[in-house]
């Protein structure tokens, strides 16, 4: 796979880091779709339009690139019995204007190349910010029409990366370009969690010498303190409706559950065992949470009713089982297992069968989190002494990977659909 | 306490402090007259098994009031425990004896683990160590408020490195000021 568009955001990482998304594995079918180049689209800078588009849909694994010798936009006319002869499936064209307001106009149109029909189009005015989100919205409209769910091109990842003393949280497209960094530190920070709506992180900052929990709104940078009681702090997870998060606090001794709401009040203990309970996860309807304890002797995912009650064991296979992460379904569950040879492994359960899958062919995976149309999972792991980020598709068949030149990444958490 | 003694006016200041430490009310009229004489050490000539009536017992302050020295201040684990073994017992109770001296002191017990799992897991492991720590200190001097448990999980490695020699450094408890 080529080169993807140039580092946006010129402050996001330091110069030496590249960051580069490779495949290293190929889908089964792949629709054959021609792409052209978007007119006028080097007015829009670094950010080429058509790049990002091609680059995104290939990453998916879904898709097949063949070339043709046209040279229109949104309103041509394109010969369908020409594209037809080189066995392409689809068509898409477009163009970019600037207009005098400062912002860019981004059309495109896409065509059933077998039917010779017209599969509509879109207009997107926005700023020049924007532009890679144009990009990323016209590819989710492309993967959704042609495939029939809907895309993540659009979303927005949370990781952390270490390196020259620094700790940085940072946020990039899907594709891990356009990076913005809501928050650097001397000191660690663990567990990123976006709330639902996708304005806010929850995390985990050391820089009071101690785990506390943090909210930061994205837009404006402010953040509060929800979760610095006597102990540790830690493990965020928010409700679905947003409205409470889910965190481990030792504040009674041990490690326990509580729900605190967004603001920080209220907290009150939801799990009374003499043991090790945390990395709680809201089930996707509200009503379940999954988290790992060793009360059993070892570290195991279980399940219970928020509210309280009795904890239901779910993981049985192997002595280490640990950070589960729920599908939006609710059908799926990712986690991680140790496995007899002492790698670290992503695994998928199906919850309603208890079928357990590996998904990962790698030795150190951390922290899985789902897609939000529940197709892929990105998680962390470790090539040559260096922390880089994978994603995989569920069955495992087409992976990703996300690294850079000099820094460590770790701790992804893959955002809503809004931002 | 009542204590009538005939010494010169220079072996009274020496013992004024510990002397004045005991009493419940003091009268100091005019300053005895200077005389050049050797006091006699009282009780000296009492031959009874009974403690001397006079006896004073030193409280040092300065004896806990600084931290142990030569102790150092991390305590190791084996893997996957949390028993806080005997050889670090002289840590556990110089630091307990020095908090017990200093009441408004604070301290602060850091756990940490090795690199292996999760990253909040790990956390929770630290923060079982840090408290095996806190209950042990707690039991020989130390007082409640005094000492927080916190954990750093794997997030702060003493040694850099994926092998045992490493994650053996790393599975530890230090004691950090507050």
């Amino acid at each position: 796979m080529g080169a993807l568009g140039a580092l946006g955001g010129a402050a996001a990482l330091p110069a030496q880091a590249e960051f580069r998304v490779e495949i290293s594995g190929i889908g089964a079918t792949q629709l054959p779709i021609t792409l052209l180049r978007f007119r006028g689209e080097d007015q829009g800078g670094e950010n080429l339009i058509s790049a990002i588009i091609k680059a995104d849909l290939e990453r998916s694994g879904a898709f097949r690139f063949v070339d043709a010798p046209l040279n229109i936009d949104e309103t041509g006319a394109p010969g369908f019995a020409d594209l037809r002869s080189r066995n392409t499936d689809a068509l898409v064209a477009g163009s970019v204007s600037k207009l005098v307001d400062g912002r860019f106009d981004v059309r495109y149109k896409l065509w059933d190349v077998v039917k010779g029909a017209d599969q509509g189009g879109q207009s997107l005015a926005v700023p020049a910010g924007d532009l890679r989100l144009a990009a990323h919205r016209i590819a989710d409209a492309i993967y959704e029409k042609l495939t029939g769910e809907k895309g993540v091109f659009a979303t927005r990842i949370a990781f952390v990366t270490k390196g020259g003393g620094r700790y940085t949280l940072r946020v990039a497209d899907a594709d891990g370009e356009g990076g913005q960094v809501p928050l650097t530190s001397p000191d660690p920070i663990i567990s990123p969690a976006w709330s639902p709506d996708g304005h806010e992180l929850a995390y985990v900052s050391f820089e009071t010498r101690k785990p506390v929990v943090w909210v930061q709104d994205m837009a404006t940078g402010q953040r509060r303190m929800v979760a610095n009681f006597k102990g540790s702090n830690s493990a965020p997870a928010w409700s679905p409706d947003g409205r409470e998060l889910a965190a481990t606090l030792s504040r009674d001794g041990g490690s326990q559950l509580f729900l605190i709401n967004r603001d920080g009040s209220n907290p009150r203990r939801i799990t009374q065992s003499h043991a090790i309970d945390t990395e709680p996860v809201f089930s996707p309807d509200g009503k379940s949470i999954y988290f790992v304890s060793d009360r059993g002797g070892s570290p195991q995912i279980y399940r219970q009713p928020v509210g309280g009650g009795g904890a239901e064991r779910v993981t049985f296979q192997g002595n280490y089982n640990v950070s589960p992460a729920i599908s939006p379904d609710g059908r799926t569950m990712a986690f991680v297992q140790r496995q007899g040879s002492g790698a670290f492994r992503v695994m998928t359960m199906d919850l309603a069968g208890g079928t357990v899958q590996s998904v990962s062919d790698t030795n150190d995976d951390e922290s899985p989190s789902f897609s939000p149309n529940g197709r892929f999972i990105i998680y962390a792991t470790r090539a040559s002494g260096r922390e880089l980020l994978m994603t995989t598709t569920l069955d495992g068949k087409i992976k990703t990977r996300l690294l850079t030149s000099g820094l460590d990444i770790r701790e992804p958490v893959w955002g809503p659909y809004g931002r | 306490m009542k204590v009538k003694w005939n010494v010169g006016a220079g072996a009274m200041s020496a013992l004024a402090l510990v002397w004045l430490a005991g009493c419940s009310s003091t009268k100091l009229d005019e300053p005895a007259p200077v005389e050049n004489r050797t006091p006699t050490e009282v009780g000296a000539n009492n031959n009874t098994t009974k403690p001397a009536e006079s006896a004073v017992k030193t409280v040092d302050l300065n004896a806990n009031a600084v931290p142990p020295a030569g102790l150092g201040r991390t305590v190791y684990f084996d893997f996957d425990s949390f028993v806080v073994k005997d050889e670090f017992r002289p840590i556990v109770e110089g630091y307990s004896k020095y908090l017990g001296a200093n009441k408004a002191k604070k301290m602060q017990v850091e756990g940490h683990t090795d690199e292996r799992g999760s990253r909040e897991y790990n956390l929770a492991l630290g923060q079982k160590r840090a408290e095996a720590v806190q209950k042990s200190m707690l039991l020989v001097g130390a007082a409640e408020g005094q000492l927080e448990a916190v954990s750093f999980g794997e997030e702060r490695p003493a040694a850099q490195g994926s092998d045992e020699a490493a994650w053996a450094k790393n599975r530890r408890a230090e004691l950090k000021d507050r």
